[in-house]
C-alpha cells in the first residue's frame, strides 16, 4: 500500500511496545502506543521524565536495541513501509532520506572533534551522493537559513566554539539537511536557556512550515507544545492516556493526568505569589505495575474501578482518553 | 625562548603551556630520541668493539662514560643501547594498541556477545604472569629484537584493550553517534569518524606512558638474560653486565640505569600532561 498516494498518514504506529529486561523482571517503557501522523503536521508527545516519550520516538526509528537488551514490538509505517521489517543497511538508508531528529542536548548531539560544515555536510555525502566541495557549500547555506551569522567562518568552526543556542542551530541544520519528510525534536529546548528556547521553537517551525515535514516534537512542558502542536498526545508510565487536538486540549482535557499538568502551568494572570499546583504522589515504578490505571494512586477522581482495571484508551471522534471517569467534555481548567 | 614581552596574549599562554615541568622531560626524550636515529653518523666508537686493557675505566675526557666490563665504550652502548629502546618501547606498545584498541572500540561500541567474548579475553591475557609470558615466549622463539618487540607488544594488549573499552563505552553513548546513524551512517563509519578521533587523545596519552612500562619491561627481560641478544647493546644488559662490577666499577650499571631512569620519568611526566590536557575537554563537554 502506498500510503503517500492514498492521501493516508506519513507515519502510522500500531501497538508500539518497548521493555527493558532488569534484575526485577520487564520493565515496560513504552505499553502499546498508536498513532497516526499527517505529511505537514504537527505532534507533540507531553508527558513528565519517565513516562517513554522519548524511548517511544526513538524505537521508532531503531535507536532503541543493540546491546541495551530492549525488547521491542509493534508496527511502525512510513507511507506504509514497515521499518521494523527493513534490513540494518535499508533502515539507514530510510533514516538519512526521510527522517530527520534533533535531541535535547546541543552539547553531546555534536562531534566535539569534527568541524561543524563537515557534520553538516556528512549526510549529504551519504545520502544524496554530493561530493566534499558540493557538501560544503551546501552547508554553509544550511548555516545561513538556521540563522548563524558570518556562515562561511562558523562552518570551519568546532563546536566547542558555539554557544549553546548555536549549536543546537547547527543540530537542525544537521537534521534538516537532507530535506527529511519527518522532523523528531526530542526536547529540543530543555536544555537551553529560556531567551533561547523561544527562537529555537520559531526556528522549528519555520523551517517545519517552509519545507513541509511532519513533526514529533516530544516535551515535557505543555506550554512547549500549546503554541506549535496541531495535535497532542499525553503520555503517562509508557501510555497514551490522552490524544487530542491541542485545542481541544486547551479546552477541557477529558483525563484527569491532563487536567493535573495543565494546572502545574504558571500562568500570567495569577496573582503573584500563587501557589502553583504539583501532581502528588510521583509516577509509578513501571517494573511492577498494578493491574489498575497507573495513574490512580495520584488522581482525585478515582473509583474503585480504577484500582483494579486498566482503562483502555477509547477514542471519541478524533480525540481519544483512557479514562473511566473522565472530565465532562468542554470542562475549562480553571485554576 | 625567543618570545619577547611585548607579544599579545597569544604568546603568554604559549609560555605558560611550555613550563619547566614540561620543557625538561620533553627536552630529553628528543635528546634520547635523536641521539638514537643519527647514533650512526655521530662517530660514535664501535659499541661492540672491545679494549680489555681499557675495561672498566671511569668516565674522562676519552671515555666520556667509562668503559665497561670489556673496554667497551659506554657513550657509544647508551646511545645504541637507546635505539634498542626505543624501537622495543614504541612499536611494542603500538602494536599492542593496534590490536588491543580495535578489540576494546568494537567491544564498547557492539557491546553483547562481541564484548563479553573481549572481556573473557582479555582477562584470560591479564592473567598469565607478564614476565613469564616474555619470558617463554623469547625462549622458544629465539632471543631478537623482533620477537622481545612482539611478546611485550602481546602483554600491552590487554591495557589498550581496556582504556579504549572504556572511553568507548563513554562516548558511544553520546547523541552526536545517535545522530550519525540517523543521517544513515554504517556501523564502519560511526566507528572511524565518530568514535575513533574522540578515542585517540586518551589512547596517545595511555602510550606515552605504556613506552615508558615496556622500556623498563624490556631491561628486565635483558636483565634476566632473555631479551636483547647479547653484541647487540640494551640498557637493560648493561645494567646485567655491570652488576657483576658494582663494587670496583660502579658507574657500569649506574649509568645505564640513571638513563633508563630519566626517561621513564620523562616519558611519565608527559604522559601525564597529555592525559591532563584531554581530561578536563572531556569533563567539560
Amino acid at each position: 500500500m502506498s500510503g503517500a498516494v492514498s492521501g493516508g498518514p506519513l507515519l502510522s504506529v500500531r501497538d508500539a511496545r518497548v521493555g527493558f529486561g532488569t534484575v526485577r523482571g520487564l520493565l515496560r517503557a513504552v505499553d502499546g502506543v498508536s498513532f497516526d501522523l499527517q505529511a505537514g503536521r504537527t505532534l507533540g508527545v507531553v508527558g513528565e521524565s519517565g513516562s517513554g516519550k522519548s524511548v517511544l520516538v526513538r524505537s521508532l526509528i531503531g535507536l532503541v536495541g543493540g546491546g541495551s537488551g530492549a525488547v521491542v514490538g509493534g508496527q511502525v509505517l512510513l507511507e506504509g513501509q514497515d521499518l521494523r521489517g527493513l534490513s540494518a543497511a535499508g533502515l539507514r538508508e530510510v533514516l538519512g532520506r526521510d527522517i530527520g531528529i534533533v535531541f535535547q542536548d546541543p552539547m553531546t548531539s555534536l562531534n566535539p572533534v569534527m568541524k561543524i560544515g563537515r557534520q553538516i555536510g556528512e549526510g549529504l555525502q551519504l545520502n544524496r551522493g554530493l561530493d566534499g566541495a558540493a557538501a560544503a557549500r551546501r552547508a554553509v547555506e544550511l548555516l545561513a537559513e538556521v540563522g548563524i551569522p558570518e556562515p562561511e567562518r562558523r562552518a570551519v568552526q568546532y563546536p566547542h566554539e558555539l554557544s549553546g543556542g548555536m549549536r543546537q542551530r547547527v543540530a537542525i541544520a544537521i537534521a534538516i539537511a537532507c530535506e527529511p519528510k519527518l522532523l523528531i525534536a526530542d526536547e529540543p529546548t530543555t536544555a537551553l536557556d529560556v531567551t533561547v528556547q523561544r527562537q529555537i521553537l520559531d526556528l522549528l517551525q519555520r523551517e517545519q512550515r517552509q519545507r513541509g515535514m511532519a513533526m514529533i516534537l516530544i516535551t515535557h512542558d505543555l506550554g512547549v507544545a500549546a503554541g506549535r502542536a496541531d495535535d497532542i498526545m499525553v503520555m503517562y508510565a509508557g501510555r497514551a492516556v490522552e490524544m487530542a487536538t491541542t485545542r481541544e486540549i486547551f479546552r477541557g482535557p477529558r483525563m484527569p493526568y491532563t487536567e493535573a499538568l495543565l494546572r502545574s502551568l504558571p500562568r500570567l494572570s495569577d496573582v503573584a505569589h500563587t501557589r502553583l499546583s504539583a501532581i502528588p504522589g510521583r509516577p509509578p515504578d513501571l517494573a511492577r505495575r498494578g493491574m489498575g490505571c497507573a495513574f490512580a494512586p495520584r488522581c482525585t477522581y478515582r473509583s474503585d474501578r480504577c484500582e483494579t482495571e486498566e482503562p483502555a484508551l477509547t477514542r471519541d471522534g478524533a480525540r481519544g482518553f483512557a479514562c473511566f471517569n473522565p472530565l465532562a467534555a468542554g470542562s475549562r481548567v480553571v485554576a | 625562548m625567543s618570545a619577547s614581552a611585548a607579544e599579545p596574549t597569544v604568546g603568554v599562554r604559549r609560555r605558560r603551556h611550555l613550563s619547566w615541568a614540561l620543557a625538561l622531560p620533553l627536552g630529553w626524550v628528543l635528546l634520547v630520541a635523536i641521539l638514537a636515529i643519527t647514533a650512526d653518523w655521530l662517530g660514535l666508537p664501535d659499541p661492540a668493539a672491545q679494549e680489555l686493557i681499557q675495561r672498566r675505566k671511569p668516565p674522562s675526557t676519552e671515555y666520556l662514560l667509562g668503559t665497561d666490563n670489556l673496554g667497551r665504550d659506554m657513550l657509544s652502548r647508551i646511545i645504541y643501547g637507546a635505539r634498542t629502546s626505543l624501537i622495543v618501547g614504541i612499536c611494542a606498545p603500538f602494536l599492542g594498541f593496534l590490536i588491543g584498541g580495535a578489540i576494546g572500540i568494537s567491544a564498547g561500541y557492539f557491546r553483547g556477545k562481541i564484548d563479553l567474548l573481549a572481556v573473557g579475553f582479555i582477562d584470560v591475557l591479564l592473567a598469565f604472569p607478564a614476565l613469564v609470558l616474555a619470558l617463554t615466549f623469547t625462549a622458544y622463539l629465539g632471543q631478537s629484537l623482533f620477537n622481545v618487540t612482539l611478546a611485550l607488544g602481546i602483554l600491552s594488549i590487554p591495557a589498550a584493550a581496556r582504556v579504549s573499552r572504556a572511553n568507548t563505552l563513554a562516548w558511544a553513548n553520546r547523541d552526536f553517534v545517535l545522530a550519525a546513524r540517523t543521517i544513515g551512517a554504517s556501523n564502519w563509519r560511526i566507528l572511524t569518524r565518530e568514535i575513533l578521533p574522540n578515542v585517540l587523545p586518551a589512547m596517545f596519552a595511555f602510550w606515552l606512558v605504556a613506552i615508558s612500562v615496556i622500556i623498563v619491561a624490556e631491561g628486565a627481560l635483558s636483565f634476566l638474560g632473555l631479551g636483547i641478544p647479547a653484541p647487540q647493546p640494551s640498557w637493560g644488559g648493561m645494567i646485567a653486565d655491570g652488576r657483576e662490577a658494582l663494587d670496583v666499577a660502579p658507574h657500569t650499571a649506574l649509568i645505564p640505569a640513571a638513563v633508563m631512569f630519566l626517561t621513564v620519568l620523562s616519558l611519565n611526566f608527559l604522559g601525564d600532561m597529555v592525559r591532563n590536557l584531554v581530561d578536563p575537554r572531556r569533563s567539560a563537554l
